[in-house]
C-alpha cells in the first residue's frame, strides 16, 4: 500500500492545509456544525457512526450506518476520520459512538502485552482490555489482516495449501512484502520461528500494496504479503495460504461502540450485520468500492438488502 | 542521536551481506553511474550541437528548463505503474528508476554543453575556421577543449542530484543507500536513517571530489591555469593559448 500511502500523504497533506485554512468555518470531520447528515449528534437520542480513514472502514461504518437506520435509530455520519490515535478519543470524548474496528489491532492498541493470535482467545482479551466507556459486540467471520499470498499456479507447482507446506522449498523463493517485515517478528523472523522457512531472498515493496500485487503477477516474488480483503486477490487468482500456527493474529471485524449509547435494538441490529459477515463477502464489497468505484453507501444498501438486514 | 549513528556505522553487522553497506554502496554507485552514463552519451552531443549551430536552441533549451520541473517521485510512481508489468526479472525495478534519473541528469549535462559551446570566444571560432578547420573540426579542436570547463559544472550537478535522488529507487523496491532510509522509516530506526542519510551525504561529495579531480586533467591546460606559469620571453604559443584561457574562464 506504499504507493497510495504516498499518494494519501500528499492528499492528507493537501486536505490538512484546506482543514486549517478553514478551520473557523469547521472543515473538520470531528466537528459537529459541519456535519451534513440529517438527525441529532452525539448528545440526544441518536448515534454518530465515525470510520477511519480507509475505504473498508468507511464500507463498515456504511453497513452499520444502514442496518440501524433500518431499524429506526437516528444515524448520524462522520466518516473519514483518520487513524486509530485519532478516532478513539473521539469515541472517548463522544464526537462518535460508534465505530467498525478489527479485533487483534485494537487489543494491541489498548494492551500492548497482548499474547493471543486466534480469532477467539483475542476476542477475549479485547474485552478485557476495554477502557470501562467501551465495549465491542459480537465479532463476525471477516477478517482483513497479512496473509502470505502466492498465484494458484505457483502454490499447486509446490503443492502449497499453507504456509508450513512451504517447509523445505522456501530456500528457492523470493518473498516480497513491506520494508518491515524484514525485521518485524510477523514477517520474516515469523516465518523462520513458526515455519522453519527461509527464503533465497527478500524484496521490499509495499505494504499490500500495487508494487506487490504487480511483482507477484509478474513473478518477480513467488509469495508476498497482502490483506485478506485484497480485491486484488480474487481478481489474479491468488490463493492465501493457511496460516496454522497462527503468525498473523486475529483481525475480526467488530463494532466498538460507547456502552452509554448502546440499546438493545443497536445491539441485535449490529450483531445481525456481524453474522452475515466474512472475509469473502467483505472483499467482494470492497471489490465494487475500490475497483468498480461504486458508492460505498450504495454498496453496503445492497447487502443489507440482500441479507434481509434493510 | 549522534551516538547512535555512530553506534549504526560502527556495528559489523551492517557491513555484511546483501543488505551492508558496501553492497548498498556499489547498488547505488551502479544506478547513478548507469543513469548519467546514459544522461551524458543523450545530452552532450545534443547541447553541442545546439551550442555549435545555434540551431533548435529555443525549444531544446525550455524542454529542458520544464522536464527540470518534473517531480522524481511522481514519475517514478508513473513509470513503476507503466513500465512494471511490461517488464521481467529485475528490469522491471531497476528500468522505471532509470529513467527518472536520467531524465533528472540530462538538463544540466545539457545546458552545460552549449553553454559551454556558445560561449567560447568567437575569436578563437573565426581563428579556427581561417586555418581551414571544417565545422567539425571547430567543434572538436576548438569549441569542445574551450567548454569543458563547463560541461564538466553540467556533469557535476547532474552528479550530485543523481546520487541523492538514486535514494528513492528504494520506495519502490530497489537497492542502493536509499535502503537503509525507507527501511528505518518504517520500522522508525531513527539510527539506520541518520546512517543512511550521512552516507548518501558522504558519497555525493566524494563523488563530487573524483569530478573535480577528473575535470583537473581532463581540462586543457590553457585553460584550467593548472600548470601557470610565468610566460618566458620566446614562449609565445604558451602565451597565446593562456590569453584566450583567461578570456574565456575570467
Amino acid at each position: 500500500m506504499k504507493l497510495s500511502k504516498v499518494v494519501l500523504t500528499v492528499a492528507t497533506a493537501a486536505l490538512m492545509t484546506t482543514a486549517a485554512c478553514g478551520s473557523g468555518s469547521g472543515n473538520s470531520p470531528l466537528d459537529t456544525s459541519s456535519s451534513s447528515s440529517s438527525g441529532s449528534g452525539g448528545g440526544s437520542g441518536g448515534i454518530t457512526v465515525g470510520s477511519a480513514d480507509f475505504p473498508e472502514s468507511q464500507l463498515l461504518a456504511e453497513i452499520y450506518a444502514g442496518a440501524l437506520q433500518a431499524k429506526g435509530v437516528q444515524v448520524n455520519k462522520k466518516l473519514n476520520i483518520g487513524a486509530r490515535e485519532a478516532y478513539i478519543p473521539a469515541l472517548q470524548d463522544g464526537s462518535i459512538d460508534l465505530i467498525p474496528e478489527y479485533t487483534g489491532v485494537l487489543t494491541q492498541y489498548f494492551n500492548k502485552q497482548a499474547k493471543a493470535t486466534d480469532s477467539e482467545g483475542v476476542y477475549t482479551e479485547l474485552k478485557a482490555s476495554l477502557p470501562a466507556k467501551l465495549e465491542v459486540l459480537d465479532k463476525s467471520a471477516a477478517e482483513d489482516k497479512d496473509a502470505v499470498v502466492m498465484t494458484k499456479k505457483k502454490a499447486d507447482e509446490l503443492g502449497a495449501k499453507s504456509i508450513a507446506d512451504l517447509k523445505g522449498k522456501s530456500k528457492d523463493l523470493v518473498f516480497g512484502g513491506p520494508p518491515e517485515w524484514k525485521t518485524r517478528p510477523t514477517g520474516l523472523p515469523g516465518l523462520k520461528k513458526l515455519y522453519g522457512l527461509e527464503f533465497k531472498s527478500f524484496r521490499a515493496l509495499d505494504a499490500g500494496g500495487p508494487l506487490t500485487v504487480a511483482a507477484l503477477k509478474n513473478g518477480q516474488i513467488d509469495a508476498g504479503d497482502l490483506f485478506t480483503t485484497d480485491p486484488n486477490i480474487a481478481k489474479n487468482d491468488f490463493v492465501v495460504l493457511e496460516d496454522p500456527q497462527h503468525l498473523f493474529a486475529a483481525q475480526n471485524v467488530v463494532p466498538l461502540i460507547t456502552k452509554a449509547k448502546d440499546t438493545d435494538t443497536i445491539t441485535t441490529a449490529l450483531n445481525a450485520v456481524s453474522a452475515k459477515l466474512d472475509t469473502q463477502t467483505l472483499a467482494a464489497l470492497l471489490t465494487e468500492v475500490v475497483v468498480d468505484k461504486k458508492d460505498a453507501s450504495a454498496v453496503a444498501k445492497e447487502f443489507l438488502t440482500k441479507n434481509g438486514l434493510a | 542521536m549522534i551516538a547512535g549513528i555512530i553506534d549504526w556505522l560502527g556495528d559489523p553487522a551492517h557491513w555484511a551481506g546483501d543488505d551492508g553497506i558496501p553492497h548498498r554502496l556499489l547498488e547505488h554507485l551502479w544506478y547513478s553511474g548507469l543513469s548519467l552514463l546514459v544522461a551524458a552519451l543523450i545530452a552532450v552531443p545534443v547541447g553541442l550541437a545546439i551550442g555549435h549551430t545555434g540551431r533548435g536552441r529555443f525549444f531544446v533549451v525550455n524542454l529542458a528548463g520544464a522536464a527540470r520541473a518534473i517531480p522524481s517521485l511522481g514519475l517514478l510512481f508513473l513509470m513503476v505503474l507503466w513500465l512494471f508489468p511490461k517488464l521481467g526479472g529485475d528490469a522491471a525495478f531497476l528500468v522505471p528508476n532509470l529513467i527518472v534519473l536520467i531524465v533528472l541528469a540530462i538538463p544540466p549535462i545539457m545546458a552545460g554543453a552549449y553553454a559551454g559551446v556558445e560561449g567560447v570566444d568567437p575569436a578563437a571560432r573565426d581563428a579556427a575556421k581561417g586555418m581551414g578547420m571544417t565545422g567539425m573540426g571547430v567543434l572538436r579542436k576548438v569549441e569542445l577543449p574551450c567548454a569543458l570547463p563547463l560541461v564538466f559544472s553540467g556533469l557535476r550537478s547532474a552528479a550530485l542530484q543523481v546520487v541523492a535522488t538514486a535514494t528513492i529507487g528504494a520506495i519502490a523496491g530497489l537497492g542502493g543507500l536509499g535502503r537503509f532510509l525507507i527501511d528505518g522509516l518504517h520500522v522508525n530506526d531513527y539510527s539506520q536513517m541518520a546512517g543512511g542519510a550521512l552516507l548518501i551525504a558522504l558519497l555525493a561529495l566524494v563523488v563530487d571530489a573524483a569530478f573535480a579531480l577528473v575535470q583537473r586533467y581532463a581540462v586543457s591546460p590553457g585553460l584550467s591555469g593548472r600548470f601557470r606559469t610565468r610566460p618566458e620571453p620566446g614562449d609565445q604559443p604558451m602565451d597565446v593559448e593562456m590569453s584566450v584561457g583567461q578570456h574565456r574562464v575570467g
